[in-house]
């Protein structure tokens, strides 16, 4: 995983509530073994018609958003189940961050281990974004900050530990492999 | 000394490194509970990284979400949805076996739903840490562990390194008084909690049930009330154990034995709440105002009494009626119903076959229901055989299967038809979730097999008189 300073893309909206995984996808596209290939599944049914054809009316198949990589969604987005499928899906189809009022916990998670920014803005300033929905949308991870032509930057709150992994571009099971000792300590002093 | 909460205790008693300075906490993990769904790219890891798993034996296995729920063929071949199914399978105990962990698979007397397993066996145990790549592994939180889901990259964490990094949730507090009613389930208690809670209520904390309405259920009651903790947004709900735990837990396989079973038991009993500790959020519940209840719409925080008028249409619940196709401001008992389905983590222990097996007993599910009946575990199938509990289930024209989760998610293939209508003793009822279109309504065992004889979504309450007159 290669370090993320900045994302730079048109945003676009899709102002649902609870947009849980099995939307996200479905769980009959967690049979594979492999975390690659997910994002042509992600937001299946809603993306893509019963004869295989693209839905015209969902909102990332219009053409004036192909290519758009931040995803401005609905409260409580990734409610739902625990599976990690969920953001290799939508990294997989070019989504790079997903801001919300609120985004679930195992979501989030799941989210920030593999370089998917998951960020909660206030619902003012969520619908700032959405009122702006296509425009040109720039997330500075390092100073915390999202920024629009014509508006005042939107400071967001990201773990701080989490914050330095992404821009590092480290795992955190380095970390946890280096405390290899004070685990052996912990399970010694438990035997 | 100050008063500290259930979690807290559960929490400091397994902190290999307290967080501070910007960095998390180092947990450690004394159950790692593992399925074929979640786990195959974890060990990817293990081996790109030349990894082993730190401690086989704080690690079980199952194969429960993927399988079958048909038999198997006399050649000993199952009846797979696809080759990918099985690959993932053939997958896991590959991996059970190379890495040196204990599967419950196909040949062992005690596979089930892992969170239906892990309990029976006695390695579900009180003020332990459980996780499992599974949302519902807050179903343990009933016997007092810090019990919550976790992503594959977290699953190959704990493999490694037996820890998780973490960082402190806050507590909520969901007291509820008096008694349920009769003819009132666990199932429907949820379901009323979770639509007060409402799907997001709970995100950041933990929940921890108290009151004499909790200390009043059994165990498998609280499994199914901490399971659906994650529907309210918390990943981890808690049970305080007590005498009913203990009693439940006695003589299973990996608890303690004699004496050091008591020994255990004492230590077990410390984690609880002291009197007086101090909850971020608390909430009230009132047992008495329960009455069985159903989802009606596309989260499982739209609930409603299933004698009570849904709600009026507005801009937050449009879609849900929309895909629901059903009117506002009208019940939703007499709604017609195409499939039922008694099973998941939630409602596939013996209690909830009995309790759809009561109101099966003497009657026919009606003649355009199917209906499936899944138990838990191989366990559960062979005391439900044991009691008689599937010959009336064959004879009221439902279908009796092999353990598994099934329909719950339909990863099997267990799926109903576009359009369809599904009464669901399950956990989920997001759109398509059991199939693509398929209209799910959550409810209790005894709903679900009420509505399967009436053929509509039916309130329980006047079967049941029947079963008692």
């Amino acid at each position: 995983m290669s370090g993320i300073e900045r994302i730079e893309s048109r945003s676009v909206a899709l102002p649902v509530a609870n947009i849980d995984t099995d939307q996200i996808i479905p769980a009959r596209y967690l049979t594979t073994t492999t975390r690659v290939g997910l994002g042509q599944h992600a937001f299946q049914d809603w993306r893509w018609r019963a004869d295989g054809s693209p839905n015209p009316d969902f909102v990332l198949n219009r053409p004036e958003h192909a290519g758009a990589a931040i995803l401005i969604s609905g409260d409580n987005f990734g409610c739902g189940s625990s599976r990690e499928h969920a953001p290799w899906a939508l990294l997989d189809a070019g989504i790079r961050a997903v801001v919300s009022t609120a985004i679930a916990d195992i979501f989030r998670n799941n989210a920030l281990k593999n370089g998917l920014l998951a960020i909660v803005v206030s619902p003012a300033e969520h619908a700032s974004l959405l009122e702006g929905a296509g425009e040109s949308v720039s997330i500075d991870l390092r100073a915390q900050r999202i920024e629009r032509a014509g508006h005042a930057p939107i400071g967001f709150a990201i773990n701080a530990f989490a914050r330095q992994c992404l821009l590092d571009g480290v795992d955190e099971l380095g970390y946890l492999l280096a405390r290899t000792d004070a685990i052996a300590r912990y399970e010694g002093a438990r035997a | 000394m100050t008063a500290t909460t259930l979690f807290e205790k559960l929490w400091q008693a397994h902190l290999v490194e307290a967080d501070g300075d910007g960095l998390p906490a180092v947990i450690y993990i004394d159950l790692h509970l593992v399925h074929e769904v979640t786990s195959p790219q974890a060990f990817s890891v293990l081996r790109e990284r030349g990894l082993r798993v730190r401690q086989p034996h704080r690690t079980l296995a199952t194969l429960d979400h993927s399988t079958p729920t048909t038999p198997p063929r006399a050649d000993g071949s199952r009846d797979y949805l696809d080759a990918a199914t099985e690959a993932q399978v053939n997958a896991l105990i590959r991996n059970c076996a190379d890495f040196g962990i204990r599967l419950h698979g196909y040949d062992s007397p005690d596979r089930g739903i892992v969170h239906v397993m892990a309990p029976e066996l006695g390695a579900t145990q009180p003020g332990m840490t459980i996780v499992c790549g599974d949302s519902h592994t807050s179903t343990h939180g009933a016997f007092g562990a810090l019990a919550f889901g976790i992503g594959s990259t977290e699953v190959g964490h704990v493999l490694a390194t037996q820890c998780l990094l973490q960082h402190k949730p806050k507590t909520m507090a969901v007291n509820v008084r008096g008694r349920l009613p009769a003819g009132v389930s666990a199932k429907d208690l949820t379901l009323h909690i979770a639509g007060q809670v409402g799907v997001s209520g709970g995100t950041g904390h933990v929940i921890e049930f108290r009151g004499d309405a909790i200390r009043a259920l059994t165990m498998e009651e609280r499994m199914t009330l901490c399971n659906m903790s994650i529907e309210m947004g918390a990943r981890a709900g808690l049970i305080a154990p007590d005498g009913t735990t203990i009693e439940w837990l006695r003589g299973r396989r990996e608890v303690p034995q004699g004496d050091a079973f008591d020994a255990a038991a004492k230590r077990w009993l410390a984690f609880r709440s002291d009197d007086g500790a101090a909850f971020d959020r608390s909430i009230d519940i009132d047992a008495v105002a329960v009455t069985p209840s159903v989802t009606w719409g596309t989260d499982p925080g739209k609930v409603v009494a299933i004698d009570a008028p849904l709600p009026a249409q507005n801009a937050a619940n449009a879609r849900a009626f929309d895909y629901m196709r059903l009117q506002p401001q009208r019940p939703i008992a007499g709604e017609r119903v195409d499939v039922v389905f008694v099973g998941s983590c939630t409602n596939s222990r013996i209690n909830d076959l009995r309790d759809a097996a009561a109101i099966l007993r003497g009657r026919r599910v009606a003649e355009h229901v199917r209906m499936l009946v899944v138990p838990g575990s191989e366990r559960i199938k062979r005391e439900a055989e044991a009691e008689g509990l599937d010959r009336i289930i064959r004879a009221a024209g439902a279908e009796w299967r092999e353990p598994g989760c099934s329909m719950c998610l339909g990863m099997n293939g267990d799926i109903a038809k576009p359009g369809e209508l599904v009464v669901s003793t399950s956990n989920r009822n997001f759109e398509g979730r059991q199939g693509k279109g398929v209209r799910t309504v959550l409810a209790s065992p005894a709903t679900a097999a009420a509505s399967a004889v009436a053929g509509v979504v039916a309130d329980p309450r006047a079967y049941q008189a029947e079963v008692a007159a």
